[in-house]
């Protein structure tokens, strides 16, 4: 068994009792709640934190999906399997189901959050990318009750590493509603419940037969998943085809930079890139026309 | 030789037997089910102790100090020991199963990365793993030997200066077959195919790690080891010799085991190491070993590098088989095996053909990486064989251009030819090929299959069927050719029949899963005629069961089960003369049937067993010379080996854009002889094949050029979930063991031997249209998009 460092452990009663005690405590806490990456990093001992904030019990506060008029807002603590199950999200983003159904096990989505996959910040995390690809706003509250709201790009600075200061703590998503959207999401793994070799997540929002818009969010290609604006250059104003998914895998190919490691050589995740950027697409045009 | 096919047969092929074999729910199951299985770190005695071992973080360094005067003064903690504190008692190093030598706690150097340094024993486990961070150790880093292939460069750098003399990496040469009685075919032969073949390090991983509680009491002197073994009984041998302790006074208990796979039939350093620490400190106390020790650590299997070659005439007539291996045997050479074979059983490896001539060559090295070396369902390196000859099979298939199913049929060792000595000197016992194999092509629609795959090829989609069949080679085993260190691998069995008519059988194998507690009652249950209900086995603990060298390699049917059947005829003779007694006829005129004895030409007059069972404990007059009781002990030295066989087709669909490979239908025809219970060979067939998807597609134990182990957790070291597997279709044939006392042959490990080349077939034959002859495991999705690009390349 393997067994972390000593630690302390409170449960929060609320939001702002949970940033009280961030306040008091700074960098040496961090909030807990599915703790399905951040206990197996303390039980390897490369996270030691001394102590933990269980917030859990604010799922009444934090756990919500409600659909608006010109956004869906999704609270930071919604588990996996309400995203799964949301007939909200099946309605305004298959996206979503698409990725939560490859996203670790059923044990695992009972148990992690939006928000825990958010903050995590793996370059590897599907609903980062999901989130990326809808361009997503944060909510982030602060000391006083404050709130903060950041685009993805802002939200990662880095592997493992986000805008969310100290003393502050990620409340909500905010995905902007449009009309004529379709979204899909693919992922290759190795096995079912590993990390991505590479995903990809696609949205097009269609008037009549031509794109408006178009975004395409990667994830185990670059230090952050990654969202691509040339991509949206290049779709925007166009009929969908084949010739344009190949298009945009071929921008999706060159304008990310994966790694060789043990999922796979970055070349082949140079392609996989290409691939998934002009199946999703594809899938996702079908779905806004549908 | 009788052989019966059918592809299942059920439930009620018990009715005609109210006991004995047949379909029986695991007698174990209820209380694994209800989560009463007490396993080795379920142990807790009072004022037991917890023992943390600090691992090397590099692969090959000399250590210059280490300081332990923190951990010392740390919270809770009772002792902190090293290599030169054990040195000082001798303890430092002790022998391998394979004659080698292995640090306990390194003294000099550290030679893998994970390897013992020192261990903290401590109140509880938190505080024993917190004080291994106080202690300092100062490295002096040396280049590491990972690559196999620069072992024996002259400027390797040396790994076992510990050893007398030695100089350079080379562990052992071996060969097998007539040299050159191979080349002359292979001379004449019209076509030969040679292919390049790496089967890489995998681990066993069993879902409960390695640990152990030692509990030394000294005032009687006396060790108790519950302990994470497969092999009890020869482990408390071993510490008697290694520890110097009286073997009277050592008890090794193996409670409920979580898996073995071979993982557990070495003695590890953490075993002696919990020891040592009962010893100094008076108390018991407990190594759980963590699941990254586990992996790092403890028993790989395979890591051969190996060319095959195969000579054949243009028609398709196989007459050699020629190989040269290159074995990473690791840091230390811990493989455990019977001590004349070195190489396990590789040399099996001319499979289930008939040919002129074969030859193997191998040469085994040291490197930095953790010792071990056959372990994960292998049978002694048949894993390895199997792969290779029914790999290099397909090859020379595919380069005649024939159907490698037609290849096989034509090649088979023919059911006359039984018993059959290979050209590598195994006497196979028994076998009939061509039905299995016609069973197996059968189920799977053979010919619909090629007639799908055409059409699908047409259309640029990527299916393909791959074929493996194998001969393995289980049991050992008899004890003028097998033993390790010097234990003859025979078993003893004790029966004891109580007054009312239930049983007790005492075995020495040990279970890790493998359902004993059923499949032996039933063993002794068609022998006795007393239901399985009605008899308790008893196993895994050394004080109370008799000796035998342990459950691994498939034995514990063909050794033990052997054992078992012939010490209830034991019993059953003994019930035979005391019914004469009873019933006043004579022996000669007694007939046995479900349990009872009666006269012949008189069903009428009768006694059970259970009648025989409270006369012989009874007040009563017993025939002249025979005790009371009703009870026998053997022990079984087997004659052979079993050799069961089996039939595999493999059907995978590869999507050809991403290379990901799904097993659409995986078809197993298994011929283990006799079949006990068939619900528990269906399991391990289909535990094996699962295995066989995990090697095939996503295992290996990978390093980095420093010798960093980048297999060290499980979200690295990927094994198989149901998700990535097919439902199986299994069917069987029956082919018993002319020389076993019911036939049987053992089944545990054939799937694991015979499926990973189907597997691998399968996405070569997929890969066909991109000109693919070969592509190693592990045939990831981006190792196989460099194959069809016409890259594929090893993965070491």
């Amino acid at each position: 068994m393997q067994v972390p460092a000593p630690f302390e452990y409170e449960r929060a009663t609320s939001v702002d009792h949970a940033i009280s005690l961030l306040e008091r405590l700074g960098g040496t806490a961090r909030l807990i709640a599915g703790g399905h990456s951040l206990l197996p990093m303390m039980k390897l001992r490369l996270a030691n934190f001394d102590y933990l904030i269980d917030i859990n019990d604010l799922h009444g506060e934090l756990g919500y999906v409600e659909a608006g008029p010109d956004e869906v807002r999704i609270g930071a603590l919604t588990r996996h399997r309400e995203l799964l199950e949301s007939p909200v999200l099946a309605t305004a983003f298959p996206i979503f189901a698409d990725a939560e159904r490859v996203i670790a096990d059923p044990v695992v989505r009972n148990r992690g959050t939006l928000g825990g996959s958010l903050c995590q910040a793996d370059p590897s995390e599907d609903l980062s990318a999901v989130c990326t690809t809808l361009d997503a706003r944060c909510v982030i509250r602060g000391p006083g009750g404050a709130e903060r709201v950041v685009s993805m790009e802002e939200f990662h600075v880095g592997p493992y590493e986000t805008a969310v200061a100290d003393d502050e703590i990620l409340v909500e998503i905010r995905l902007p509603v449009r009309p004529g959207c379709g979204s899909a999401y693919a992922k290759v793994e190795r096995r079912a419940g590993d990390w991505a070799v590479v995903s990809a997540g696609a949205a097009v929002w269609l008037d009549g037969g031509a794109i408006v818009d178009a975004r395409v969010g990667l994830a185990a290609v670059g230090p952050n998943t990654t969202g691509i604006p040339a991509i949206s250059a290049a779709l925007r104003g166009r009929e969908p085809s084949e010739s344009l998914y190949e298009q945009a895998g071929a921008i999706a190919a060159d304008s990310c930079d994966p790694v060789t490691d043990q999922r796979g050589s970055a070349d082949y995740k140079r392609h996989l890139a290409a691939e998934l950027t002009r199946r999703t697409l594809r899938r996702a045009v079908e779905r806004a026309r549908s | 030789m009788t052989t019966v096919h059918e592809r299942v047969d059920t439930f009620h092929d018990n009715d005609q037997k109210p006991v004995g074999y047949g379909r029986m729910l695991r007698k174990e199951d209820p209380r694994f089910l209800r989560g009463r299985g007490r396993y080795v770190d379920d142990v807790q005695l009072p004022g037991m102790l917890h023992l943390a071992i600090l691992r090397s973080p590099v692969a090959h360094a000399r250590i210059v100090s280490i300081d332990t005067s923190a951990a010392e003064a740390s919270p809770g903690v009772k002792a902190v020991v090293t290599g030169a504190m054990l040195a000082q008692q001798n303890l430092a190093w002790m022998p391998t199963l394979s004659n080698d030598v292995q640090a306990v706690l390194a003294t000099d150097k550290v030679r893998f990365q994970g390897q013992e340094v020192a261990f903290v024993v401590a109140e509880d486990r938190y505080a024993a793993r917190d004080a291994l961070e106080l202690i300092d150790v100062e490295y002096d880093v040396l280049d590491p030997v990972i690559d196999a292939r620069r072992a024996l460069e002259s400027d390797a750098p040396l790994i076992r200066d510990d050893l007398d003399g030695k100089t350079n990496n080379h562990c052992f040469d071996w060969e097998t077959g007539d040299e050159a009685a191979t080349e002359a075919v292979f001379a004449r032969a019209d076509v030969v195919v040679s292919q390049d073949l790496v089967y890489p390090r995998v681990h066993p991983a069993p879902m409960e790690t390695c640990g152990a509680v030692a509990d030394y009491d000294a005032v009687d002197g006396k060790l108790r080891l519950w302990s994470t073994t497969q092999a009890p009984h020869a482990h408390r041998t071993l510490y008697a010799i290694v520890a110097g302790l009286p073997e009277h006074k050592i008890q090794v208990i193996s409670p409920d085991i979580g898996g073995g796979f071979g993982n557990k039939v070495p003695i590890y350093p953490g075993y002696v190491c919990a020891i040592v620490a009962s010893i100094v400190t008076g108390k018991p106390v407990k190594w759980m070993e963590d699941r990254s020790e586990n992996l790092i650590s403890t028993g790989f299997a395979r890591d051969y590098i190996m060319r095959g070659e195969i000579a054949a005439t243009r028609d398709g007539r196989i007459l050699g088989i020629r190989t040269n291996v290159l074995a990473d045997h690791g840091a230390f050479n811990g493989t455990a095996a019977p001590v004349k074979y070195p190489a396990g059983f590789f040399g099996v490896f001319t499979g289930s053909y008939d040919i002129e001539a074969a030859y193997c060559k191998m040469t085994a090295v040291y490197t930095n990486k953790a010792p071990g070396g056959v372990a994960y369902a292998c049978s002694f390196r048949i894993t390895e064989a199997v792969y290779l000859v029914e790999r290099i099979v397909d090859c020379l298939a595919d380069e005649l251009g024939m159907d490698p199913a037609e290849l096989r049929l034509k090649n088979f060792i023919q059911p006359e030819q039984f018993p059959y000595t290979t050209k590598t000197g195994w006497v196979y016992d028994s076998g009939n090929y061509e039905p299995t194999m016609r069973l197996a092509m059968e189920m799977a629609g053979y010919d619909e299959l090629r007639r799908e795959q055409a059409e699908k090829r047409a259309r640029d989609e990527l299916m393909g069927i791959g074929i493996a069949f194998f001969t393995e080679a289980v049991g050992a085993g008899p004890r003028k050719d097998m033993d390790i260190l010097g234990l003859g691998m025979a078993d003893g069995c004790e029966l004891r029949v109580h007054p009312t008519g239930k049983a007790v059988v005492r075995l020495s194998v040990q279970s890790q899963g493998q359902g004993h507690e059923t499949t032996f009652a039933q063993i002794v249950a068609e022998e006795i005629g007393i239901p399985p209900s009605d008899i308790e086995v008893l196993h895994g603990d050394t004080d109370n069961t008799p000796f035998g060298l342990g459950t691994y390699g498939s034995r514990s049917t063909p050794v033990s089960g052997a054992a078992a059947a012939l010490v209830a005829r034991k019993v059953r003779d003994k019930a035979r003369i005391i019914a004469s007694g009873m019933l006043e006829v004579s022996v000669a005129d007694l007939e046995w049937e479900k349990g009872a004895f009666h006269v012949a030409g008189d069903p009428g007059r009768s006694v059970t067993i259970q009648d025989i069972a409270l006369r012989a404990h009874g007040a009563g007059d017993l025939p002249e010379g025979i005790e009371g009781g009703l009870e026998a002990q053997i022990c079984y030295n087997p004659s052979n080996l079993t050799y069961p066989h089996g039939a595999y087709i493999c059907v995978v669909d590869i999507d050809p854009g991403t290379a990901q490979v799904t097993v659409r239908r995986f078809i197993a025809v298994d011929d283990c002889g006799t079949r006990i219970n068939p619900m528990i060979i269906e399991g391990q067939v289909h535990g094996g094949l699962t295995d066989g998807v995990g090697m095939a597609l996503m295992e290996m134990i990978a390093f980095d050029e420093d010798g960093n182990c980048l297999g060290a957790s499980l979200m690295d070291y990927l094994i198989p979930t149901s998700l990535e597997v097919p439902d199986w279709e299994t069917g069987f044939t029956v082919t018993p063991s002319p020389h076993h006392p019911i036939g049987a042959k053992g089944v545990g490990e054939s799937a694991t031997v015979g499926s990973p080349p189907a597997i691998v077939n399968a996405v070569v034959d997929a890969l066909k249209p991109f000109g693919v002859r070969h592509a190693d495991m592990p045939l990831t999705p981006s190792r196989v998009w460099d194959a069809m690009r016409g890259q594929a390349r090893p993965p070491i």
